[in-house]
């Protein structure tokens, strides 16, 4: 139907502690579309971070192939693992991640920076876009401390999306979050989704993976189950379901 | 990374932690400021100093005839026949290192005008001798050179005469007073020196051109000594060996004779002049150098402080498109920065310092221009020096584990 933005090929990962060695990844091969919303699962120890880690180009496989965009990630050196970074991933962290005391505005400017091609002019043009697409148009000069924890992973969202990346890759991203503005972040995300971002989303919550198209789920370093979600639910209708201002 | 945009993150970064930052700076403003306002005050001491032994005629240089000996008993060196002015003509030609050459005649007396009268001495020499000798025309005119040619019999009185022959306050210009007899015509009076260092009265003189007291008082040809001024203080001893040359030659003395003359030098003076300004440099140095490592070890401090505490920003900012030079330069500009404007700080504070020392004390200070410039390379040098480990270490994390950390 569409062209593959992630190809992982039987991907290994091992770790040595001392003279252990730690298999992480035991062989992992799965491929995502362009515009899939995919959630990776998985129980602690599974391997999520791992391959999380490898699929956000800051960990190089120790066997296997990893395409993303075409480009074989395995094997290319630290400062183009940086730019292919800069350039193709957008990072979703569970923390924010927000420079304290630096404006939204800045915060979603960042990435820019590390971007040779983008004037000064720009990039501010684009911030500002990103942060109207995430509906912060009114909080542009607030920091990180004069916003809600929603509204600062929003922001987030926006740096993720600043430099058009092929993929959103969004690390926990509700994991800090209350059940409702979890809600309205899956709702952006979902958004974003139909608007043709590809997003891949690690949880480990099966309440937030029903929200995606397709979950992969990994159990020891391997994928127990690759399923098309038929019914994707609504974030927004979810949303909608709640009871209304629960609070006081 | 563009070098605007590296400042530019920098510049943001310092701001999210002012006053971090200020601390930072702080050690290096002290060190700038200390060694500013410190060289001020010693270049402002050692130029007061060297005026005030410039005015003594530190560069000045004397020929004397050698003593002679008759019947075993050494004679005055004064008495000693072997100047003359075909030396002085010689000197005055050929002696590149001198400024000005002039014979020197003088003598003892009584001077006396009316009922007044004081012992003093009488000296004397050409139209250069003021200048060799650090003396100034206070009222009226120095003798010209017509007047040396002519022995006119013309001079000019040294305050303490002035105030001993004329004690009413009257003026003495265009008086006439007698010297041994020989009446003299007041044409000026000297701008008062003061007591020198072996508390010899400088002002108790009276100056007349040196012809006027060779044929009129003395009746020699021979000069009782020659004075000049060497080019600079530190020219004095290489003046003396041309001095001493020309006049062997002039004095057609062989290999094997002794001189009949000796030159000498202000050597106190310039010993003291010298030791002084090197010993200023010295611990100038000391405090100089002292004040900047602190400076420098303070950033260090501080920038691997927040190298640690930003671990995760290090971390977010790799994973979003940061190469580890990226990151390297960040701090490193960040060390630069808080140097140079800690730098431009000190600089400012250590020039009002020492002009706030010079009105409020009095000590003479001088802002140079080289202590300013080499103080703030310093300080920028050091800002790359101490802020290089910390910012390499920053470059080297592994952005895995800086985002996961706690």
């Amino acid at each position: 139907m569409s062209k593959k933005i992630l190809e992982v090929d039987n991907i290994r990962r091992e770790f040595h502690m001392g003279t252990e060695t730690v298999r992480a990844l035991k062989g992992v091969s799965f491929s995502v579309n362009a515009g899939e919303f995919v959630t990776i699962m998985g129980s602690s120890g599974s391997g999520k971070t791992t391959l999380l880690n490898l699929l956000g180009c800051l960990d190089r496989p120790t066997a296997g192939d990893y395409l993303l965009d075409g480009t074989n990630v395995g094997k290319l050196t630290r400062n183009e693992l940086a730019k292919v970074r800069n350039l193709k991933i957008g990072f979703v962290f569970q923390a924010y991640n927000l420079l304290p005391r630096t404006s939204a505005l800045e915060n979603v400017e960042l990435p820019l920076f590390y971007n040779k091609t983008i004037s000064t002019h720009q990039r501010r043009e684009k911030a500002v876009r990103a942060l109207e697409a995430v509906r912060l148009e009114d909080r542009l000069e607030h920091t990180p401390s004069q916003l809600s924890g929603g509204q600062q992973q929003r922001v987030a969202i926006a740096r993720a999306l600043v430099n058009e990346p092929v993929m959103i890759l969004a690390d926990e991203a509700t994991g800090n979050l209350d059940t409702r503005t979890s809600y309205e972040i899956m709702a952006l995300m979902q958004e974003l989704n139909q608007q043709g971002k590809t997003i891949v989303f690690v949880t480990h919550e099966p309440d937030i993976a029903a929200f995606s198209s397709r979950t992969i789920m990994l159990r020891d370093g391997k994928v127990q189950r690759d399923a098309i979600n038929e019914n994707v639910r609504s974030a927004k209708e979810a949303l909608a379901s709640l009871p209304a201002a629960d609070d006081y | 990374m563009s070098i605007f945009n590296l400042i530019r993150l920098a510049l943001r970064a310092l701001q999210r932690n002012k006053l971090r930052a200020f601390l930072t700076m702080l050690g290096i403003i002290i060190g700038v400021a200390a060694v500013i306002a410190m060289v001020a005050i010693g270049q402002g001491s050692k130029e007061s100093i060297q005026t005030q032994l410039g005015n003594m005629g530190s560069n000045m240089v004397t020929i004397l005839p050698s003593s002679n000996v008759a019947g075993g008993a050494r004679m005055d060196a004064s008495s000693f026949q072997s100047l003359t002015l075909v030396d002085v003509t010689a000197l005055q030609k050929q002696a590149t290192l001198l400024t000005a050459v002039s014979p020197v005649a003088s003598i003892k007396g009584q001077s006396i005008s009316g009922p007044f009268n004081w012992p003093t001495s009488l000296q004397g020499g050409n139209t250069d001798y003021f200048d060799i000798r650090k003396l100034t025309v206070q009222d009226g005119i120095a003798y010209s050179e017509s007047d040396v040619a002519s022995a006119a019999k013309v001079c000019l009185l040294g305050k303490t005469v002035v105030d001993n022959l004329f004690p009413n306050g009257e003026s003495p210009i265009g008086k006439v007073i007698r010297f041994n007899k020989i009446p003299l015509q007041v044409i000026g009076t000297l701008v008062p020196k003061g007591v020198s260092s072996f508390g010899q009265d400088q002002d108790d003189i009276i100056v007349a051109p040196y012809t006027t007291i060779q044929k009129r008082m003395l009746a020699t040809i021979y000069l009782q000594s020659i004075i000049g001024s060497a080019v600079s203080e530190g020219q004095s001893d290489a003046a003396v060996d041309q001095i001493t040359s020309i006049l062997r030659q002039t004095h057609r003395l062989r290999q094997s004779d002794d001189n009949n003359f000796t030159v000498r030098t202000m050597a106190e003076l310039i010993k003291t002049l010298s030791s002084t300004s090197s010993l200023l440099t010295i611990l100038l140095t000391a405090i100089a150098g002292i004040s900047l490592v602190i400076g420098g070890i303070g950033i260090m401090n501080i920038m691997y402080v927040s190298v640690t505490e930003r671990t995760r920003e290090i971390g977010l900012r790799m994973s979003i498109g940061a190469r580890g030079l990226d990151i390297l330069l960040q701090f490193l500009v960040e060390a630069i920065i808080i140097s140079i404007t800690g730098g431009v700080i000190g600089v400012i504070l250590g020039v009002s310092a020492s002009t706030i020392i010079t009105m409020t004390l009095g000590w003479p200070t001088l802002v140079s221009r080289s202590s300013i410039i080499l103080s703030f390379m310093v300080c920028a040098l050091t800002g790359v020096f101490f802020g290089y480990y910390p910012a390499l270490k920053a470059s080297r994390l592994d952005p895995i584990e800086a985002l996961r950390y706690e």
